[in-house]
């Protein structure tokens, strides 16, 4: 570690004016110091100064963990059911706002948990299909004032469809292959984003897109139905609510079932797999689209909320982030992800100050989970041998 | 016809700069089978060394040729040695782990060097010294800057070079068993650890000298500059068989052309799309690429 530091050191402090040392070092120092308390910490664990602190810990957590298997799962899901359900009442226009976007991420994250999690294929191209979700309800509302809850299936399918096509073209790829493939059809897809004006207007992209509307009785003058656009940001937030919910039952549902155990078959041992007769490659493209149509009902959320859709928001980095997200939570497990979307989304927005550092803090994290704990922080109870070679 | 020319020497010079970055992907494929994603930054990483260098030694009156030999030089020390430290620290730990935890801490080495380079150099677009580039032959009105010139005899250079490393020396002979078998050649007496960070250090130096091509030709280095060319590398690296170097040459000459032949004649806008819509289809009908015909014999 201190190797990459002495080495970094001399491109950080040279500019072409000469030597700038000053804010250089104002960036590093923090970096540094940063990864020098982790590093201390974990020596001072391993030689294990903190075991008076961490065993009642760990005590306490295991009583708890007793505690919480008595009650049974679908109380704790609907005390948090509640609790979500309550948010926009107890916080205000921020905390909403935060809540919104990370729960788009669970949403995009647990797409990609079946992908990458569950059938084990490396998608670097996620993001692509959140893109192709986003612009088509864009594309509805704006040329055809198409609802939103219409086109939130069909933004679905869309996304499917797509997976379906790129898919079927590169399934027979495995691991790094795949990985690559996948990342060049996001860049394409943003290209075509950007490049077909006629379309979608370029880099510009389109505005005026329709939040989503409901009918709601109305019993001033008898009883009428009146369309009413969800243009408050508590009402949106429901919408997103719904969805996630919808989407944690399906995936845990998916998971559950035997397409779920015949995807974590693909993953622990493709060949395997495949001789104890599972058509794993339809069972790959399956897992694909089934990602893939999260993604696009993410993204048409995400176009109703912002109201706009530019290329800019499905860049690279995005899929990464997705992906970082489901790497650090656990891959594979439902709790991982969504703690994973909420370490990266709200955490960041607790430090404000450190804006700048988050995508570096995201590529160190990503390198030093794989290093240290590369099963996620709340890995799946029916685990995965991280550790098997390929 | 002179329109067809002129986009010829665009395309060799383009496809030079990719053949170079793509030789650092396939060797390190070959070596570990692993797709580096933090190359593309070492490339960056050369550029920013090169521009800081050339601007630091032409303001002190040095002569262009020391400037350019001085900033390559150095750009490609700098980033041998910050390949080999990234190797160490991201890649090493990670040797008997599965394929997708190195993939992804090599991912995440490349967000964080990214971000890195963007934190310390600023977000902006940083000039290289124009001075250097000006001039050039012309046939009628095909022109051949020397700046091409350079770019594509500096290439040529290097590749020999690499050749003559692999093919003819100690050091690519070891190279070359380790590819093969990493166990059997540490029975006879093979550092592979070692031999696999020269190999780091090789392609990393190649991509610097990439790095510094690039900001002369187009006049300007950004921070993420790395990424799309280093997938435009490895589309040339899979085109010509991944751990094969003479097909990584040739792929990254292909990719080179097809963009620049493709920018003139189809479309400028979708000149990228090109070079992934190839990488997809080679990986579809024929995966080992044009030179490989078997990956396992061919890897170094």
């Amino acid at each position: 570690m201190i190797w990459l530091f002495v080495l970094l050191w001399p491109l950080l402090g040279v500019k072409p004016e000469g030597l700038e040392v000053a804010t250089t070092f104002s960036v590093w120092w923090k970096i540094a110091a940063g990864c020098s308390i982790l590093l201390v910490l974990r020596q001072l664990n391993s030689i294990g100064v903190f075991n008076f602190f961490t065993k009642p810990i760990g005590s306490v957590a295991v009583g708890m963990q007793r505690a919480s298997t008595t009650v049974p799962m679908v109380v704790w899901a609907f005390l948090l059911l509640a609790f979500a359900i309550a948010y926009p009442h107890l916080f205000g226009r921020y905390a909403q706002d935060v809540a919104i976007n990370c729960m788009v991420y669970i949403c995009l994250g647990l797409g990609l948990n079946i992908v990458v999690g569950l059938a084990g294929m490396l998608d670097l191209g996620y993001i692509a299909f959140y893109g192709l979700g986003a612009y088509t309800y864009a594309l509805l509302s704006v040329t055809y004032k198409i609802s939103f809850w219409l086109c939130l299936p069909l933004s679905a399918a869309v996304a499917g469809l797509g997976a379906c096509i790129i898919g079927y073209c590169s399934m027979r790829m495995r691991g790094d292959y795949l990985a690559i493939v996948t990342l060049g059809f996001a860049e394409i897809v943003r290209m075509v984003f950007n490049n077909w004006m006629s379309l979608t207007n370029g880099p510009n992209g389109i505005t005026g897109i329709k939040a989503p509307g409901i009918y709601w009785p109305d019993f001033t003058n008898g009883m009428t139905f009146e369309h009413l656009w969800l243009k408050k940001l508590s009402l949106i937030y429901y919408v997103i609510l719904a969805l996630v919910v919808f989407t944690i039952i399906a995936v845990y549902r998916l998971n559950h079932s035997r397409i779920g155990r015949a995807w974590e078959a693909i993953r622990e041992d493709e060949t395997a797999a495949e001789v104890m007769g599972i058509p794993t490659f339809y069972m790959k493209l399956l897992a694909y689209c089934t990602g893939a149509c999260f993604g696009g009902m993410a993204g048409a959320f995400y176009a109703a909320r912002m109201r706009f859709v530019s290329p800019e928001s499905f860049t690279f980095l995005e899929s990464a982030m997705v992906l970082s997200m489901v790497v650090l939570g656990g891959m594979g497990s439902i709790p991982g992800v969504i703690l994973g979307a909420l370490a990266l989304i709200a955490l960041p927005e607790i430090f404000r100050d450190f804006e700048l550092y988050r995508m570096l803090v995201f590529g160190g994290v990503m390198t030093l989970m794989m290093l240290f704990r590369p099963q996620g922080l709340l890995p799946p109870k029916r685990s995965m041998k991280a550790d098997k070679k390929d | 016809m002179e329109y067809f020319f002129q986009q010829l020497i665009n395309g060799i010079t383009l496809g030079s700069v990719y053949a170079l970055i793509a030789l650092g992907y396939t060797m390190v494929y070959g070596i570990i089978q692993l797709i580096n994603f933090a190359h593309g930054e070492f490339f960056a990483a050369g550029g920013y060394v090169g521009v800081i260098f050339m601007s630091y030694l032409l303001s002190q009156g040095a002569p262009a040729w020391v400037c350019l030999s001085g900033s390559l030089i150095l750009a490609m020390a700098y980033c041998a040695m910050l390949a080999m430290a990234v190797e160490k620290v991201a890649y090493k730990p990670l040797r008997n782990s599965s394929r997708l935890s190195v993939l992804l801490s090599a991912l995440g080495m490349s967000i964080f060097l990214q971000n890195g380079l963007m934190l310390t150099q600023g977000v902006y677009d940083k000039a290289y010294p124009t001075e250097l580039t000006q001039g050039g032959f012309e046939f009628g009105n095909v022109m051949l800057s020397y700046m091409q010139l350079f770019i594509i005899s500096l290439t040529a250079f290097l590749l020999v070079a690499l050749n003559f490393l692999v093919f003819k020396t100690r050091m690519g002979k070891a190279m070359r068993s380790t590819a093969q078998d990493k166990i059997m050649s540490a029975l006879v007496g093979i550092n592979s650890n070692r031999i696999i960070s020269m190999t780091f250090a090789i392609g990393a130096g190649l991509a610097a000298a990439a790095g510094i091509m690039v900001g002369l030709y187009y006049g300007s280095v950004r921070y993420d500059m790395g990424f799309v060319p280093g997938i435009k590398a490895f589309a040339a690296a899979v085109l010509g068989g991944i751990g094969n170097i003479t097909g990584a040459m040739i792929g990254g000459f292909i990719i080179g052309m097809v963009e620049i032949f493709a920018a003139g004649y189809i479309s400028g806008e979708y000149k990228d799309v090109f070079a992934f819509v190839i990488l997809i289809g080679v990986l579809y009908f024929r995966p080992s690429g044009i030179m490989g015909e078997n990956v396992d014999d061919t890897r170094v």
